[in-house]
């Protein structure tokens, strides 16, 4: 394989070429047009590489993955995954609508999915692009902008698999729609671009969680990009749990549109990769939206985790809060880099946003920039931003009582990472979260 | 069971206790008074092994062994309890955990059962009624926006959860209110037997009303100048300390 030059005509355009020609062929006019013209914002734009004037990507160097030799996964490389493959990736109690995907593709047997015509539904994107063509029309690529996004052009020039999750207005989706995407091929560098749509109707509510992992040691590149669509007093809350495997490259954007007193509560854990991006956008682009997004991440070695967390507060009575919190050890490196725009007509905003770093040791390292553009004058605005060692003086009193230095020392990190899964709203991801968590701690 | 003798101690190069001699049995409750900055914290604290302080000389034996060589977690699981003048705020830890992890440690240092959290629950909601505290303060983070009462209040549940034998109460009595200060001296009484013993580091003489001393020490410039039954904090509340305070003709602590 060649490696993929940033810009130029990429081996990729060749690959969706045929793809339009076979697979691709049966789909709408519409995503097809889509993904053409996103492959040649690709082609021109390349992955965004330059060390220079690149300040959205200065903290994550994007080189390894540009000089992988990557290439699109095949449906079925892999052997088929069993029910026990998948175990450790589930939640909730079986009952809940679940899609899995095996190297991007989905997997029917080992999916759930939900959904009639008028119902809250969970289907495979691929089957609704013709049986939900309107609705999904309306929103696929209109949220996440691609025109100067290289990853987000590439996953959109291959939007096909996938998720589609649809709550009409008023209803409420019961049980919580649980997309796992897993990559299982043992060739390597391969490319798996899941693209998720969920559009959720006035007064709607509903939660959507991602779960992203690995059943291989091989490394590849997850180029995910979702879409949310939350409509006037709607409900959303948007989980991300990401355990790939410590070879893995992950790119994950996901752009999130809030309309009048809609709310969004979103939270993402970082365990795995060895390179990791994650792009959080939300648009409150009417009065009274209101947003809470939270993260963890935790890194050892030499692995890399990049948060670019950005709320556009365009309107006003916007509240947004923001809190993410690291654990770092080894050499590992993570950035958080959280944008706050407050524009003219955002009278009455109140945004806050924190991000706290605890360094186990001397390598570790933690990038913090706040960016806040306000163009409104009557707002509340703040951050706080913190790196730091384990406390001495609260070892010490936590010896003092008999704990010996390393449970003092694990129930301090465990505190530190606990503020911010304790605001999980959702109890059985809480609880599913704070036990990846605590495992992935005792390996830090 | 525990003997101090000729204490030298510093910290970052600074001399802060120049000899310090004490003795307490099982059953007594020491008192030791001394000005702000006399060393009475610091006396604590390497009492109860904060890293930082260096023992220059001297020695402390407790219940025949050299406490000093024991690192802070060997202490409390040998019975000693530090009561903090600043407790410490431990942020995503619920008090009720932290305490379940402290007493499992000494449980198991001393090949006793530990407890389940249902069992341990039962337990400390008892202890909360013995020092009269709010039971939620049990389900919040250590110490965190707890106010200076409800803190000093928390360290002596922890004191009745622990039940050590030579608890160190570092001013349990500062900043707190008349009301608030005889729960706290309630709360340590409670805890009083014939088997364990009491060393109180005080101020002022207030909380000795409450908690009577068999014995009251005054520290002065990290010394036991004068040692007395309770009368001796008596006469310092009403004569203060001034008097111990007068330079001696003896060497200043050498700067750092
Ligand atoms: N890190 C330090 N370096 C130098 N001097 C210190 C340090 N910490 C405390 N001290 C000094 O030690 C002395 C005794 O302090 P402390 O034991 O806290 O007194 P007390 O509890 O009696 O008020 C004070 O003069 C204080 O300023
Ligand atoms: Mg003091």
């Amino acid at each position: 394989m060649t490696s993929i030059a940033t810009a130029g005509v990429t081996p990729f355009a060749a690959d969706l070429d045929s793809l339009e020609r076979d697979g691709f062929s049966q789909d709408p006019q519409w995503i097809r047009a889509l993904r053409k013209d996103a492959m040649s914002r690709f082609n021109s734009l390349g992955f965004p590489t330059a060390r220079r004037g690149n300040e959205e990507w200065k903290y994550t160097d994007v080189r390894p993955i540009a000089q992988a030799p990557l290439r699109l996964a095949r449906a079925g490389e892999a052997p088929e995954p069993t029910a026990s493959d998948i175990a450790p990736f589930l939640l909730g109690d079986g009952s809940w609508p679940r899609l899995v995907f095996i190297d991007g593709f989905f997997n029917r047997g080992l999916s759930t999915p939900l959904g009639g015509q008028e119902d809250a539904s969970v289907l495979s994107l691929a089957g609704a692009l013709h049986s939900r063509s309107a609705t999904a029309r309306e929103s696929l690529g209109r949220l996440a902008p691609y025109a100067s996004h290289g990853f987000t052009a590439l996953n959109t020039a291959f939007a096909h698999e996938g998720a589609f999750v649809h709550i009409p207005d008023g209803l409420t989706l019961e049980k919580p729609a649980h997309l796992i995407f897993l990559t299982a091929s043992r060739e390597g560098h391969t490319v798996s671009q899941p693209r998720v749509l969920v559009v959720a109707g006035a007064g709607s509510k509903a939660a959507v969680i991602e779960t992203y992992g690995s059943l291989t040691g091989a490394p590849y590149l997850c180029n995910a990009v979702s879409e949310v669509a939350a409509g006037p007093g709607a409900s959303v809350e948007y989980y991300r749990i990401q355990r790939h495997s410590e070879e893995a490259y992950h790119v994950g954007t996901t752009q999130a549109a809030l309309g009048r007193d809609a709310r969004l509560d979103s939270f993402t854990l970082d365990l795995g990769g060895a390179l990791v991006r994650n792009n959080l956008n939300a648009l409150i682009d009417a009065p009274d939206g209101s947003c809470a997004l939270n993260g963890v991440y935790l890194a050892t070695r030499s692995q890399r985790v990049d948060n670019q967390v950005t709320i556009d507060h365009a309107k006003e009575r916007g509240t947004s809060r923001e809190l993410y919190k690291g654990v770092l050890s080894g050499r590992a490196k993570a950035a958080f880099h959280g944008s706050i725009i407050v524009r003219k007509d955002a009278q009455k905003v109140d945004a806050r946003q924190e991000d706290k770093n605890l360094l186990l040791s001397d390598r570790a390292e933690a990038n913090v920039k706040p960016a806040f553009w306000i163009y409104a004058d009557d707002v509340k605005c703040g951050h706080g931003a913190a790196s730091g060692r384990i406390d001495e003086g609260s070892l010490f009193y936590l010896q003092s009582r008999g704990l010996g230095e390393e449970e003092a020392r694990n129930l301090l990190v465990q505190g530190f990472v606990n503020e911010v899964i304790d605001k999980v709203k959702r109890p059985s991801v809480r609880s599913h979260v704070a036990e990846l968590v605590k495992a992935r701690l005792k390996e830090l | 069971m525990l003997e101090i003798r000729d204490l030298h101690a510093s910290i970052d190069g600074v001399n802060i206790l120049k000899g310090v001699n004490l003795r307490i049995n099982a059953g007594e409750t020491h008192a030791v008074m001394g000005p702000n900055g006399s060393g009475k914290s610091t006396l604590a604290f390497v009492l109860a092994g904060k890293p930082g302080y260096a023992v220059t000389s001297g020695q402390v034996t407790y219940d025949g062994v050299d406490l000093l060589g024991l690192a802070p977690e060997e202490r409390a699981r040998a019975g000693v309890f530090l009561s903090f003048q600043h407790p410490v705020e431990v942020p995503g830890v619920r008090l009720d955990q932290f305490l379940r992890a402290g007493f499992n440690a000494l449980q198991k240092s001393r090949g006793a059962a530990e407890l389940d959290p249902l069992k341990f629950d039962r337990l400390l909601r008892q202890r909360v009624k013995t020092v009269n505290v709010d039971p939620a303060m049990t389900k919040r983070a250590v110490n965190e926006g707890f106010s200076g009462g409800e803190k000093k209040r928390n360290e002596m549940l922890q004191m009745a959860v622990l039940e050590p034998k030579l608890a160190i109460l570092d001013e349990p009595d500062s900043g707190l209110d008349v009301d608030a200060l005889r729960t706290v001296a309630q709360g340590i009484n409670g805890l009083r037997t014939t088997e364990n013993a009491l060393l109180l580091v005080t101020h002022y003489q207030r909380i000795l009303n409450h908690v009577v001393p068999d014995f009251v020490h005054v520290l002065v410039n990290g010394r036991i100048v004068k040692s007395g039954g309770k009368e001796l904090a008596l006469e310092i509340e009403s004569e203060g300390y001034d008097k111990y305070e007068q330079p001696r003709g003896e060497a200043l602590p050498s700067p750092a």
